[in-house]
Parts: C-alpha cells; structure tokens; sequence
C-alpha cells in the first residue's frame, strides 16, 4: 500500500482499480444512470413515465382534470390511502405482505367514531386508542410469524375478516357513526390548508437540504480521500427539485393549497425514508428482506425486525383509518373495505418497492398512491362507474409487478441485485 | 512461508478449548464427543470427509447450532453461544462456507451489516474509509464498495467476508472452505491472509478439502471423521497417514500407490545393489 502510494500520482480511495469504468461529472452521472436503467434498475422512472401517460390520457379527455382545484382535492384522497400504502412500504421491504391494512383502517375509524363521538372520549384519547389498536394487531401478527412460523399473508387473511368482524361489531345496528362537522379533526380532514407563504418555504426545504447534505458529503469525502459526485450535478439536481416544486405549489395556491393533511403525509414519508436508508434499523429491514438469514448471521435481531414491520404497518394502516374518517366525516361499515386494501398494496408496488423483499423507498408509497388516485379521479371525472375503475386498477397492478418481475431478472442476467 | 519470531511468541494462550461436544439432529448424531483446542497465534486445520461433522462443528461455535453435550471454554472461560450475536461479540468470527452475504446491499453495507456505525444517522463516509482500509490490507481487488455484492465474483464475496470478519477485531476466525471457490491468485492471496491473522496473534479455524493448503498453513491437523476426533497429524504427516485418518480405511488409492511407489524403489534398489 505504502509503495502505490508513493508511485502514483495522489487518487483516490476508491478509484485504484483500474479495470473499474468511473464516470465522472454532471455527463459521467447521466450515463451511469442511463445505464442503470439499460440494466434493469428503474428506481421510479416506470412510474414517472407511468403518471406523465396517465395525466396526458386524462386531462385530454376531461380538461378539469389538470385544474388547480381538482389536484388539490386529490391531495386530499391520496393521504389517507397513501399512510396505508407507507405501512405496506415497511413489511414489503422484509418481503412479507400484510392484507389487512383495510380492515385496521376501517376498525380503527370506527374505534374513533364509537369513542369520540358516543362515548365521549376527548378525541385525541380516541386516536391514541385507535393507534394503539392497530400497533397491537401488527405485533400479533409478527408473534404469529416469528413464533409460530405462519406465513404472514395467511395470518393477515385471517385478521382481514377477524378486524372486519370487529368494525361490524362495534358499530353495532346503527352502521355509521357521523363525526361533528367543524370539529378540528374534520376540519383538518376536508378543510386545512396551509397558508400560502408556509407552502412556498416548506417547497424550498427539500432543495437547500439537499444542497447542504450534499455539500457536506462532498467535503468529508474529499477530506477522507475517496472520490466525490460532481457538484454541478447536485446543484442542477437542486435547482430542478426547487423549481419544480414551487411551480408546482404556485399552480397548487391558485385555488385552495396544499392540505395539511397531504402535508403529514408527505412529513411521514420524508421520516420513513431517513429512518429505511440513513438508520441501522433501515438497514436491517433491507438485509433481513434481502437475505434473512444472513442477517441472522451478522447478529441482526431478525425476530424484532419482523416486529417493527408488522407493528408499523398496521399502525400506519390504523392512521390512515383515521385519517379515512376524518376525510368523509363518518365512520362507517364500509369504510376500509372494497378496494382500500388493494389499492393501498399497489400503490407500493407500483412505486417501486419490490414484492419480493429488500428493495424499496418510502417515496414509492407517494408516488404509488398519486398514480391511483390520479386513475380514481379521472374515471370520476369521465363519469365511469367503479366497475371500470376496478379493471383498469387491476390492469395497473398486473402492469406493475410484471414490470418489477422483468426488472428483477434483468438485474440478475446484469449482475445487479 | 517461514516461522516468523512474533508467531511463536505470541502462540500459547489456549483461545479455545471444547470437552466432550456432541450434536444430534433427531435420531443423527453429527458430532459425538469432540475434543478440539485452538491456541492464539495458531491455525488449526479442520479434515475430514463430506459428513464428518466439520461445518456441524463450525457452525457450533458461530452460534448458529447450539451443541446438544458438551462443554465450550473461550480464553479461559465457560460461555454458552445460543445466538450468532454471542459469539461475535466474544470474538469469535466465521466466514460461512455458504457466504451469507446480503446481495441487495452494497459492499461496505455488508461489512458493516450489525455493527454499523452511529445507528441513528449512519456515517457512511467513515465506513466506506474503514472498508477500504480493511480490503486494501487484504490487498483484495473490489472494483467498487458501493456495488451491490450481487455483481461482485465469487472470489470478491469471499474477500468481503472476510473483511467483513475481521472488522470487530476477534480473537478467533473460523473459516469454512476459504479458498473452495477460488483461483490459483486468489487462493495463494487467502492463505497469504491467513498467515497475516495469525501474525496477529489470533487463532484461525479452517476447514478445507484441499490437502496442499492446509499444509501451507496449518501449524496442526485435526481430523473428523463421522463425527468423531480421529486424530491430530503435524503438517509434515504422510499423506498417507492423513487420508487414512479420514476415510478410516488403510487400503485405498493413496496408500496402494505409495505402497506400489515403495515396491518398485525396494525392488529397483535391490536389483542395482546385485548388479
């Protein structure tokens, strides 16, 4: 080592392999990304390229479909299924499936109907106690699974019609219990928006995070001696994030703004996405979904990670639920049923987060939902009826881990994982 | 390879010493009644045929099977492995023969999987440093740290894993088949490794098939055979002696050879001697 030092001229840590093609600068990032797509690994293009399709489709047929007011309302539906689809996130990245997320969200709406509005709980007691009750049923499932051995998508079937029972039950004769109009958690369901100069600062935060994190890593990595992406890119990548994103809330201010409800939506993904990629415990998720026993075998305690998923999951599931309720104002027999479950598992999987464990990001939950709602709102918009909606949902999906199966097996023959 | 000064000095202190290990699985008995010592500054070598209880034995002392008689001393002491966790933090690490290595993660990701640094905001920097510093002292040939081991050879994985068990700076490294899957280079390069770790001062386990490396740098040869202690050779024994040991049979290929070998020396000397 200490002789390849003195010969060469100083390089890097990570650039001494000279077989090793390095691409370097703003060009060098735009080809290597290009040719991770080459050979098949599509991070969130599919379904970038996916939405720009779907909104041009759309808004062609029904031009109100691209209005400020309509986007904004579909803000507004994408949070509470997209909190559901954020769970499902965390127990596809161990490879395991939870299909009862619908049945939790509509229990736990109910939970807060029964006990806000009937038994005069305060509400935020209620919530509490719905959340709880969604955390609970996740770390049953995860006893289920790491205990006796069952697999978590019969397990979760079970709790599918176990939970809807429950909701049936508690709700009682009645069937649905509605929520007060003008109390804050309808308010903030249907009504909240963000004053606009809240809106264009918290716009512009991901941009200046982005810059200073970057640039910090720029300085410890050349302190460290290891080669460092292009500053340029970054700053172009910065300026492009920034930009889009104030147009975007600009168009978004023109009728109501940004609901606040998308707003802890958007805050719930940010935080599951540091906690999934910066933390060890996001790390262990990404082993024990990759190859559990090898976790097992670096001392990762497999058994609490199956836990936190499944815990998350269903809590996530039982916010949403919540959120579900306060977004119709009622909670209902038919809450969290129909199509809920599904469409919360597609918006994973057609963000990206692989079905088959170890590959995913939070922002697939967004991206996902977006693209589902976008569908949902536009066949309302061309007045179809839900039986349409159901097969081009369908279609969506199949289209969805056909493209992440066929992904998976150019990785394979690229030599990617 | 030559016996270096630090080598002997350093030899001594008994790392590890099982009495009596025995493993059933169901009516099986895998292991029965193993004896088996490692001393710090030792490379102990590990023989035997497919289903002597080898891997069995190893994964033991990972903590991946827990033994079902026996007693385990680790430098000095009585211990229980009942997890793989025990044992890494005793300082006992294990390069899997099946590499159990994470596909889906980069290299230094898998270096440092259950040991990574800052767990709340993890300082990937400072591990891609230590990766590098720890392949780099292996001399090893990563083209990249932050490749998915997915697209890395075979011999790249066996060099992540065992920079990946030397990183928690143990005390014992268990190596299951090192050099199997490897060529003549990459071989020559683990076994020059194993030399280095034993520089260190630290005790190696290694179990190969392969006779001529474990001459290379055995300092002792335990053999297995169906689960038994069948014999502990110096490095300089007869093939013979060791092949016999492990499959238990005196009359085989090897030793028909050499008997044949010696037959015709005897023969071609006592015919010069007439003459």
């Amino acid at each position: 080592m200490t002789a390849e030092k003195s010969t060469s001229a100083p390089m890097a840590l990570d650039r001494a392999d000279a077989r090793v093609k390095h691409e370097a600068g703003f060009g060098g990032a735009l080809r290597a990304f290009l040719d991770r797509v080459r050979s098949g690994d599509l991070g969130s293009l599919p379904v970038i390229v996916g939405l720009v399709v779907i909104w041009t489709v759309f808004t062609s047929l029904n031009p109100v479909f691209v209005s400020s007011s309509n986007l904004v309302n579909l803000l507004f539906d994408c949070s509470t299924v997209g909190v559901i689809a954020l769970g499902i996130v965390c127990v596809l990245m161990v490879g395991e499936i939870d299909l009862s997320v619908g049945s939790i969200s509509g229990f736990a709406s109910a939970m807060v109907g029964t006990l806000w509005v009937n038994q005069g709980w305060p509400v935020a007691l209620a919530i509490l106690a719905a959340l709880a009750f969604g955390a609970l049923i996740g770390s049953l499932y995860a006893l289920l699974f790491n205990r006796l051995g069952m697999p978590s998508f019969v397990s979760t079937l079970a709790g599918l019609l176990a939970v809807l029972g429950m909701q049936l039950y508690i709700l009682g004769s009645t069937g649905s219990i509605n929520l007060p109009y003008g109390s804050a958690l309808v308010d903030f369901g249907q009504l909240m928006v963000m004053p606009k100069w809240v809106s264009y600062t918290l716009a512009a935060i991901p941009g200046l995070a982005l810059l200073i994190s970057g640039l910090r890593t720029f300085a410890r990595r050349r302190a460290a001696n290891l080669s460092a992406p292009s500053v340029t890119g970054l700053v172009v990548r910065v300026a492009v994030i920034t930009v889009g994103l104030e147009l975007i809330v600009a168009y978004l201010n023109q009728s109501r703004g940004i609901p606040w409800m998308f707003g802890l939506f958007v805050g719930l993904v940010v935080a599951m996405n540091y906690a999934l990629t910066r933390t060890k415990w996001g790390r262990s998720m990404t082993a024990v979904g990759g190859n559990r026993e090898a976790a097992r075998r670096a001392g990762i305690k497999v058994r609490a990670i199956y836990l936190s998923a499944f815990a998350l999951c269903s809590l996530f599931a039982a916010l949403g639920g919540v959120l579900a309720a306060a977004r119709l104002a009622s909670a209902s027999q038919q809450a969290g049923t129909g199509d809920v479950n599904l469409n919360a598992i597609a918006a994973a999987v057609i963000g990206g987060t692989s079905l088959f464990g170890g590959r995913g990001s939070a922002y697939s939950a967004l991206l996902g939902i977006i693209v589902i709602q976008s569908i949902a709102s536009g066949l309302t918009l061309l007045d179809l009826s839900s039986s349409l909606r159901y097969m081009i949902t369908g279609a969506v999906l199949a289209i969805a881990v056909i493209v992440d199966s066929l992904a998976r097996r150019s990785r394979a023959s690229h030599g990617r994982a | 390879m030559s016996e270096s000064p630090e080598r002997s000095a350093s030899a001594g202190e008994l790392v590890l010493s099982l009495r009596g290990i025995s493993k059933n699985f169901g009516a099986v008995s895998a292991l029965t009644d193993i004896d088996f010592d490692v001393h710090a500054g030792e490379v102990v070598a590990l023989v035997g045929d497919n289903g002597a209880g080898k891997s069995t034995l190893v994964k033991i002392l990972a903590g991946v099977h827990q033994p079902s008689a026996g007693t385990i001393n680790f430098r000095g002491k009585p211990v229980t492995l009942p997890d793989p966790r025990a044992a890494l933090t005793l300082g006992i690490a294990t390069v899997f023969q099946d590499l159990a290595l994470c596909e889906n993660l980069d290299v230094v990701a898998n270096i440092f999987l259950g040991n990574e640094l800052s767990p709340l905001r993890l300082d990937e920097v400072a591990m891609e440093m230590r990766a590098w510093t720890l392949l780099n002292e292996l001399s090893a040939r990563i083209p990249s740290v932050r490749e998915a081991v997915a697209s890395l050879s075979g011999g790249q994985r066996q060099t992540v894993a065992i920079a990946r068990s030397l990183l928690l700076e143990p005390k014992l490294i268990l190596l299951d088949e090192p050099t199997a899957a490897l060529g003549v280079a990459q071989t020559a390069e683990v076994l020059n490794l194993i030399d280095r770790v034993r520089a260190r001062g630290l005790g190696v386990v290694m179990i190969s098939h392969n006779m001529e490396d474990v001459r290379a740098v055995a300092d002792r040869i335990v053999v297995l055979r169906l689960g038994r202690n069948n014999g502990i050779f110096e490095p300089d024994a007869s093939n013979q002696d060791l092949v016999s040991a492990i499959t238990g049979a005196s009359n085989n290929a090897v030793s028909r050879r050499v008997e044949r070998l010696r037959m015709e020396r005897d023969h071609s000397g006592s015919a010069q001697a007439g003459e």
